[in-house]
């Protein structure tokens, strides 16, 4: 999880770590199972311990039932972190050169590579287009879904691509 | 699903061809297909590459040139012109991309139409046309004609009439051809929801999303099928490691 996440989502309000939970699942619905309440505690204790964020509350409160609050500093890196211009890249080039290579060396039949991680793909974006019919329409976190539909579809779509080239090229040689 | 294995469509050696000599064209080439009571099935394929055709042939819209064809044990391809048209009321549900609604109608009248080409009492026609939109989420539209609704509402439409006798089986072209995304979804639930109650489903389609949540897969390239895939069973991993949202 990365810790500007964890700092944005208490942007809003001063929270307790459970909170932040919440507000994650709200946001991620079923692909934040994998987050567990462990990630955020010490997210939120190297946040504190690089001055982003504080805790509130007396001393003599227990730790973990204090919430915990941005400090400015805190606050000026969640507004930094909104306006950087970030995005994921795909990693297409390994699986390109896969493919160069097993045709190059004789080493498998690039088709069947295709093939095989076109198959993967699709249980994915089974999984995912599942997870987007249970979600209600206009959901946040049915918002989420639906990207990550488009990208498995673009993908699908570039290997389709590759299949059809690397058919093509066995049947000129 | 292994509801039954019984065989709903039987395919051998399916062929269609226009023209001929030199400008033959074989878009459908000598396929062999089953289709299982309650599965649905996705056929996709580049533009042109037979899919719609076949489609077509399954559901007795277009002549076969060649192969034979049974749908719940019974040979279909030699059935006469009327014979046909009795077949493809009653035992077959069709859904377009285009829709193809009656504009002139409202949605109710439209869902009621196969009911009464097929010889149903007025009475007995609404009353099924009014649990078909009310299974689609379109009571409240019942009312309304084709051009006052959505996209995704005329497919609905489209779907509730397709139903409307009670068919084994539905077939369906690009059905979400001409939807946005939210109205997919809904097709897609919808679809869900026909296949849980043991429709059999045939879809041909350009969108992964029909085709992965289908039971099973075929491509089909240049009038033949070129592969084939069951997506049941899962993948390695959960959602959220395959989005990159677990740990580090």
């Amino acid at each position: 999880m990365q810790q500007e996440v964890v700092l944005a989502m208490l942007a809003k309000e001063p929270s307790q770590g459970y909170q932040l939970r919440a507000r994650l699942d709200q946001a991620l619905g079923p692909l934040g199972e994998g987050i567990n309440a462990g990630q955020i505690y010490v997210t939120l204790g190297r946040l504190e311990k690089a001055g982003f964020v504080a805790r509130e509350g007396a001393a003599t409160e227990e730790a973990d039932r204090k919430a915990y609050v941005l400090t400015s500093a805190g606050q000026e890196r969640v507004t930094e972190w909104l306006n950087e211009v970030s995005w994921p890249r795909p990693d297409l080039a390994e699986f390109h050169l896969k493919l160069v290579a097993a045709a190059q060396a004789g080493l498998g039949d690039p088709i069947a590579i295709v093939d095989a991680q076109r198959r993967e793909l699709l249980r994915r974006l089974r999984e995912v287009q599942r997870a987007a019919m249970d979600e209600p329409n206009g959901s946040d976190a049915g918002l989420l879904l639906e990207g990550i539909v488009l990208r498995l579809q673009a993908d699908l779509r570039w290997l389709e691509a590759c299949e059809r080239t690397w058919t093509d090229r066995r049947r000129n040689r | 699903m292994n509801r039954s294995t019984e065989t709903l469509v039987r395919a051998r050696g399916l062929r269609r061809e226009y023209g001929r000599g030199e400008s033959l064209i074989r878009a459908v080439d000598d396929v062999d297909l089953d289709v299982a009571t309650g599965e649905t099935v996705a056929v996709m394929g580049p533009s042109g590459c037979g899919k719609s055709t076949l489609l077509h042939l399954i559901g007795g819209l277009d002549r076969l040139t060649g192969g034979e064809l049974w749908l719940a044990d019974r040979r279909v391809d030699r059935l006469s012109e009327r014979a046909l048209a009795e077949l493809r009321c009653r035992q077959i549900g069709f859904v377009f991309q285009a829709f193809q609604l009656m504009d002139e109608l409202t949605a109710q009248e439209n869902v009621e139409l196969p009911a009464l080409l097929a010889g149903q009492s007025p009475r007995r026609a609404r009353r099924r046309a009014l649990e078909l939109l009310e299974r689609v989420g379109l009571e409240d539209r019942a009312r309304h004609l084709p051009a006052e609704l959505s996209g995704g509402q005329r497919q609905r439409v489209a779907i509730a009439r397709s139903l409307a006798n009670d068919p084994p089986l539905v077939l369906a072209d690009e059905p979400t051809g001409n939807l946005d995304s939210t109205a997919t979804l809904e097709v897609l639930r919808l679809f869900q929801a026909l296949h849980e109650t043991g429709l059999t489903l045939v879809v041909v389609t350009h969108d992964e999303r029909i085709a992965a949540t289908a039971d099973r897969l075929i491509s089909m390239r240049d009038g033949v099928f070129v592969d084939e895939t069951r997506l049941t069973g899962g993948t390695g991993g959960s959602l959220a490691d395959f989005v990159g949202l677990r740990g580090e």
